[in-house]
């Protein structure tokens, strides 16, 4: 039996790879992969504990709310870095230093 | 050493190799298909904590829709995005990862001692639920009561997601607009 203590350390394993990745990366792409990758390791944990919820499903449905959330995050995410692209000609979130020009 | 044991350990060593290496590559598209490596194995965990549906909600939008976003973001930011990555040449192990590794590692050591600490598997709530047959084992069929309990009792949330996801895609579509022509 798979008890709730893997499925959490498997998601705090996730979830640290994903706050590498948003702190050290220098594309703005590569921070939204780390991004998605924290919103895997909470979802991960949802369904983890959602197993002991028959009768109401919280941890499943709240779970799928999680991942709905992610698609309309990304949406927003891209079309700013296209944006941003547009403007500066770079995605490097270090070169992106005026608010306006 | 059960079959879904092995599976469990297979499955997670996937998902977290993958997730590292897409962390530490330094190819941008070969990042975002290892990625897409990442969100498979974790459909496979999701079978695995027997949410059969939302795995394949996590097949549907993750993997055949946000990835493909995320393609298209990259393919329509052009020549410059592999132009940054060909400036930042280098090991893995540079001085100026360095602060990055350490936050994440701490982090990991920190919430790796959480999770033994709070001892999750004798929660008086899961014990409950385990004593009072409120599990769902593996030949439940959870898709009906997830719809139902979505119609009554979580209809709110529902709602205002859907609301939430209709402002999101005219936001974007209005912010990725051709400017000067509205």
């Amino acid at each position: 039996m798979i008890t709730l203590t893997d499925f959490l350390v498997v998601s705090v394993a996730l979830f640290c790879i994903g706050l590498y990745m948003v702190v050290s990366k220098r594309n703005a792409i590569q921070i939204l992969i780390g991004i998605e990758l924290i919103l895997n390791a909470a979802i991960l944990n949802l369904v983890a504990f959602g197993k002991y919820d028959k009768v109401n499903n919280s941890g499943q449905i709240f779970a799928l709310f999680a991942i709905v959330l992610a698609a309309a995050t990304t949406a927003v995410a891209l079309a700013i870095i296209l944006n941003v692209y547009r403007r500066y000609k770079t995605i490097d979130p270090n070169e992106i230093n005026k608010l306006k020009d | 050493m059960t079959l879904v044991r092995v599976l469990f350990y297979f499955l997670s060593f996937i998902a977290i190799v993958s997730a590292l290496y897409a962390a530490s590559s330094k190819n941008l598209v070969r990042s975002i298909f290892v990625f897409f490596v990442t969100l498979f194995s974790l459909a496979g965990l999701y079978v695995l904590a027997l949410a059969d549906f939302v795995a394949v909600t996590q097949v549907v939008i993750y993997v055949g829709g946000i990835l493909v976003l995320i393609l298209f973001a990259f393919m329509l930011s052009g020549k410059e995005t592999l132009n940054v990555l060909q400036k930042q040449e280098g090991k893995f192990l540079n001085i100026k990862k360095l602060p990055a590794i350490i936050l994440a590692v701490l982090f990991f050591i920190v919430l790796v001692n959480v999770v033994f600490k709070a001892d999750v598997n004798n929660l008086p709530w899961v014990k409950d639920a385990i004593s009072l047959k409120n599990e769902v084992t593996p030949t439940d069929i959870m898709i009906d009561n997830i719809g139902v309990n979505l119609m009554t009792r979580y209809l709110l949330p529902f709602e205002a997601i859907s609301i939430l996801l209709l402002v999101a895609l005219v936001g974007s579509a209005h912010l990725s607009r051709k400017e000067g022509k509205a």
